[in-house]
């Protein structure tokens, strides 16, 4: 499908309005990042709940954490890099440990934080993240999951931690798809492989890959694994039984992500070979995302390559 | 003003918590005993004259709120929750066994009448702001308290959250720094000297008071003089810095350093309890 026009954040901004309008409970925080989280228009639809906390990323999980504990709502928009790393024993001890109800988004995942370079640039949220006990990971890949998922986290009670590419994304899904925490889609079907891709990025080029592999006679599988926890064991264990063969691909490095969980779960059942794509034990840098897609390997050719090493 | 009768009430609530926090730290043969004991008075103040509460009704919205940010005095306010009736006396006996209601250190959901999960230093008041705010937003006409230690101020996120809660103005947000001069390594002057304390939060934007937090009076006079400022415009939120001593009451660690979180047997504590008068 073509690129929409809209972006992401736009979608997300959209959708917190909605919630917003629908449950007055439902609060925005951000951290000097709102012009570039494109959370303005809950701002401006909601002056009195939206709080701009300044650059203080550790005061404003903290501050989500008591708004919570009052019967509130949070979402708590910063760059992923600050939202998991800066904040991260914020939202484990008083959001996640104390059962609270704060949603965590971070933006700029991965190679997307692009000119920001290294410092910006995490390779490691999901990680930390998915060590976090009892909350949901969640990375949507277009519009429509991201509306979806967004609505979902704020009808889930308990702490939730949201992966956002900002930027315009292909539409993957149909306006009204459903989409449920916990669930993955299965975007193609295929015999001799199945992709387990992971976000607006990698989906796009898992479905790439799946192309390039079909044009070597191979059929490949793809999922979109959109809920990494709790990760759709079910899909991906039927999906690994019917193909003998896994790729992970993933905008992360491969220790702790998406590679890490379904290599557990490959391990555990013994379903399927499996190769990963993503980040090996890097740090990020400067670049333009596609020169960086391409520095790191994550681009389709990179993965229909990592499928052929299983055949 | 208290009256008389009023103030020799809540020396009386004051000394059953001291009682309470050091039988239950006593019976279990170690514990935060220091940093517990010098916050007595002011649990006696809150919970016996300050807040509005409902033992019956713990997570009543209109409730004042009080967040332990220095959570390893959880004994002490178990002790004052249970003398104000939120659970039996007879839990304190089960402070940190396997299964507990009352873990060493705060937790909103295991324990009635604990507003805050706390434990991890300087996140409490990040997370009283947003109570204070989520009243707000309510038209809840409810005073949040917040508690932080000496040794937390050390912690930058209380800087954060000072900053936060001035330019809010959120004057129902009152809070407390426990100023007992000592931390776990030694004294607070020898291992990161905190300063003119009350100027910083001056300096911060809130308003400022400075009393001996084992004098029952000053505490009251503090909070009445912060509670009449808490409506009116343009009102700040307070911070009261409290004079006190580690340990305080208890002749067996009063004013030690070690008394962070020592070892002591169930007789020291039935000796300490009886020193008590």
């Amino acid at each position: 499908m073509a690129t929409p026009v809209k972006e992401m954040r736009a979608v997300y901004a959209e959708t917190l309005v909605e919630l917003g309008a629908r449950n007055p409970a439902v609060v925005l925080l951000e951290a000097d990042l709102m012009k570039a989280s494109g959370t303005g228009p809950f701002a401006a639809a909601y002056p009195e709940r939206a709080f701009n906390v300044g650059v203080a990323e550790a005061n404003m999980v903290g501050v989500a954490a008591g708004l919570s504990a009052g019967g509130k709502i949070p979402f708590a928009t910063t760059f992923a890099c600050f939202a998991s790393r800066r904040a991260y024993d914020q939202f484990f001890v008083s959001c996640a440990y104390a059962r609270l109800n704060v949603k965590l988004v971070g933006t700029d995942p991965g190679v997307s934080a692009a000119f920001n370079g290294g410092t910006h640039m995490p390779f490691e949220d999901l990680a930390l993240m998915r060590a976090v006990p009892g909350i949901a990971v969640l990375e949507p890949s277009d519009a429509s999951s991201l509306r979806a998922l967004v609505e979902a986290a704020a009808a889930r009670e308990g702490s939730v931690y949201i992966r956002l590419h900002r930027k315009a994304v292909p539409d993957i899904y149909p306006q009204g798809e459903r989409f449920a925490i916990g669930k993955a889609k299965l975007l193609r079907e295929g015999r001799d492989v199945t992709i387990v891709a992971l976000g607006a990025l990698m989906v796009g080029e898992a479905l790439k890959a799946a192309e390039l592999l079909a044009s070597e006679g191979r059929s490949a599988a793809v999922i979109d694994a959109l809920s990494l926890k709790p990760l759709d064991t079910e899909l991906i264990l039927a999906e690994a039984r019917k193909t003998g063969r896994v790729v992970t691909a993933e905008n992360h490095q491969i220790a702790g992500g998406l590679g890490s969980a379904v290599a557990e779960l490959l391990a555990e059942t013994g379903a399927a070979r499996l190769a990963r794509v993503g980040i090996r034990d890097e740090f990020g840098e400067v670049g333009t995302q596609e020169y960086l897609m391409e520095r790191f390997h994550l681009t389709a050719p990179h993965i229909a390559s990592a499928a052929k090493s299983l055949f | 003003m208290m009256t008389k009768e009023e103030e020799a009430a809540l020396e009386a609530a004051a000394k059953e918590i001291r009682a309470r926090t050091i039988d239950a730290i006593g019976f279990l043969g170690v514990g935060h005993i220091g940093g517990a004991l010098s916050v007595v008075e002011l649990l006696a103040m809150l919970y016996f004259r300050h807040m509005r509460v409902d033992p019956a009704n713990p997570r009543w919205p209109e409730r004042d709120k009080l967040v332990l940010s220095k959570g390893h005095a959880g004994p002490a306010l178990y002790a004052a929750l249970s003398l104000r009736g939120f659970f039996p006396e007879t839990w304190l006996h089960t402070l940190n066994k396997g299964g507990t209601m009352l873990p060493s250190h705060c937790d909103r959901n295991r324990t009635p009448g604990v507003d805050m999960t706390t434990g991890s230093l300087g996140q409490g008041l990040s997370a009283a702001c947003g109570l204070a705010l989520a009243d707000r937003l309510d038209g809840r006409a409810s005073f949040v308290y917040a508690v932080i230690g000496d040794g937390e101020s050390n912690e930058g996120q209380n800087w954060e959250a000072a900053l936060f809660a001035a330019h809010k103005r959120l004057g129902r947000l009152i809070a407390f720094t426990d100023y007992n001069k000592m931390q776990i390594d030694g004294r607070t002057d020898e291992v990161l000297a905190l300063g003119r304390l009350e100027e910083k939060w001056a300096a911060f934007g809130w308003e400022t008071a400075r009393v001996d937090g084992h004098d029952l009076a000053a505490l009251d006079a503090a909070i009445e003089a912060a509670k009449r400022r808490a409506d009116a415009p343009g009102s700040k939120p307070t911070m009261i810095v409290l004079d006190t001593v580690k340990g305080k009451g208890a002749k067996f660690c009063e004013g030690s350093v070690a008394s962070h979180n020592m070892p002591f047997d169930y007789e020291t504590a039935k000796k300490a309890i009886a020193e008590l008068g």
